[in-house]
């Protein structure tokens, strides 16, 4: 930790007309002759949230379109001053992630703006596959109901939220697939301009309905690591002035979205927290955020403290923050993914080593599964519970089991997992394993036969 | 032939660099010679204090900040021995990741 230069974000009254977190002391006049656009940020109204504060460093910025620390490249987060907030305000707000807008940094009103009104997905009381894995509670957090069938649009919403308040009037991401149905459809529902970049060889199923909520969407030559490269590049270019890129510039708004995984989670379970949960890992930030919303819950007063372990889960074929926790490392080696779950295939994941601090602080652990153990971890969930995953929770559910045969994880400790995703998105995953069980003629005998 | 690499320079950098997005330097006369270590030396002599935004204290790149040497990310690479010979594209990056 250096001891940077820390800046009051609300008492500076300087503030109205800086470029957030693009502002080092003295070089006020370069700052005005750079490219990128000044983004005004008073009158801003993002609800409980007053700043942004460097998860490295410590410096401190006012609320705008930054994302990583001028001091060190660090990634930046949002920083409240919470009001009063009670069980029973949450309880008579909306079936959607606005039921807690007093946690994010959203203004009061983003629930009343063209949004796709995510959230509040059903917890999936699991018997059936409790029973088959010796478990004793089991529960599946279920996000593939959201309005494009992930998790993604819970922190869509609120980056859309954020845009709105920063004046930046096209949607962007850089995507695997899930955030683009997320942003694009979210901008044709807002009425918004959207630019979609995604690696060319994601799965039919992603491209063709992202393509189809409208909006421009970019292949291109080259795997996810590269889109995202390509996107931080294209910050800073005049092209991309009113862009707001939901996962890059907008980033720190984005990820708090994933808090409300973690409110519905307790709240869901009756305003207390589960002794275990298993999150897959893709950049980390999911995991995180729910360790984040546990503890805001229990801070708040509004769940009874108590511990909790947060498992990880990668594919084997992308597996660098379990490498990296294995090992004992705090830096995460990138690698070049190679899995069929492409949702998860980020080789360089930037929130890794934070995911590894949460499930190192909780006594948690992470699974690494290979691609046969995922798809069979699909048609396990599918068969047991009518649950049909996406390949990321495919991952989840082979992690589970594999935590649960090295002793890592208690089968009778009450566990949720997370299905981020639907598997209507990854057909390509189960394809060519599963089929009718016969092709027969329009005739009773053929049935019978069928079926004997 | 020249030694000279073309640098890219993040948003958050280019108070270092008069808010050019792009700047050239020449490392063959820095002890690094035409490795990235070398082309980090010569920028630093063109734009004081940038190096020791992207290399922490003990000299190392800190651990949010990509580079990249043409196509390749330096950690796949050689890290800061690196080679850059002329010509090629040096992109210094935020690292930021989320699919």
């Amino acid at each position: 930790m250096t001891s940077a230069v820390t800046r009051g974000a609300n008492s500076d009254p300087d503030r109205k007309v800086r470029r957030p977190g693009q502002m080092r002391e003295g070089l006020k006049m370069t700052v005005e002759n750079a490219s990128a656009p000044a983004v005004v940020v008073d009158d801003l109204d993002f609800g409980p949230a007053t700043g942004l504060i460097c998860r490295e460093c410590g410096a401190h910025y006012s609320l705008g379109a930054a994302y990583a620390c001028m001091e060190c490249f660090g990634p930046l987060e949002v920083t409240y001053q919470y009001g009063d907030i009670t069980r029973e305000k949450i309880e008579a707000g909306p079936t959607s992630i606005w039921r807690y807008s007093a946690l994010l940094p959203v203004s009061a009103h983003a629930v009343d703006e063209p949004n796709l009104a995510p959230g509040w997905t059903r917890l999936v009381h699991a018997h059936n596959l409790a029973e088959e894995l010796g478990m004793t509670s089991l529960w599946i957090k279920d996000d593939s109901g959201n309005p494009t069938h992930s998790f993604k649009d819970r922190v869509v919403a609120v980056a859309q939220s954020a845009a709105r308040r920063l004046g930046l009037t096209t949607l962007s991401c850089a995507s695997t697939g899930n955030l683009a149905h997320a942003v694009a459809a979210a901008a044709a529902r807002a009425g918004q301009e959207s630019v979609v970049i995604i690696p060319h060889d994601l799965e039919d199923g992603k491209t063709v309905t992202t393509a189809t909520y409208g909006g421009k969407l970019l292949a291109v030559e080259g795997n996810y690591d590269e889109v995202n490269r390509l996107c931080s590049e294209l910050i800073g270019d005049p092209l991309t002035n009113d862009w707001g890129f939901v996962n890059v510039n907008l980033r720190p708004y984005y990820a708090e979205g994933s808090k409300t995984v973690g409110y519905e989670i307790a709240e869901q379970l009756g305003w207390r927290l589960p002794d275990q949960v298993v999150i897959p890992i893709a950049s980390g930030a999911l995991l995180v955020k729910v360790d984040k919303a546990f503890r805001e819950l229990i801070e708040l007063g509004l769940v009874e403290e108590k511990p909790y372990k947060i498992f990880g889960a990668q594919a084997t074929g992308c597996s660098p923050v379990y490498q990296a926790f294995e090992a004992g490392h705090d830096v995460v080696r990138p690698v070049k993914p190679d899995t069929i779950a492409k949702s998860l295939a980020i080789g360089n994941p930037a929130d890794g080593p934070y995911a590894i601090d949460v499930v190192r602080r909780t006594s948690g652990a992470i699974g690494s599964v290979s691609d046969a153990e995922v798809v069979d971890g699909i048609r396990r969930l599918a068969r047991t519970e009518g649950v049909f995953a996406e390949t990321a929770g495919g991952v989840v559910l082979a992690s589970l089991e594999q935590l649960l045969a090295s002793g890592k994880l208690d089968p009778d400790a009450e566990t949720v997992i997370l299905n981020t995703g639907d598997g209507l998105k990854t057909l390509d995953a189960v394809i060519d394993v599963v089929g009718p069980t016969a092709t027969i003629q329009p005739k009773v005998s053929d049935v019978r036969e069928a079926l004997a | 032939m020249s030694a000279e690499v073309t640098v890219r320079v993040p948003t958050i950098l280019r108070t270092y660099t008069g808010g050019e997005a792009e700047v050239t330097v020449d490392p063959s006369d820095t002890s690094g010679g035409e490795t990235l270590a070398g082309v980090l030396e010569a920028l630093e002599a063109n734009h004081p204090g940038i190096r020791s935004r992207i290399l922490d204290d003990s000299g190392a790149l800190r651990r949010f900040v990509n580079v990249y040497v043409g196509d390749e990310d330096v950690r796949f690479a050689e890290g800061l021995a690196t080679p850059t010979p002329g010509g090629t594209q040096i992109s210094v990056i935020p690292a930021v990741a989320g699919g």
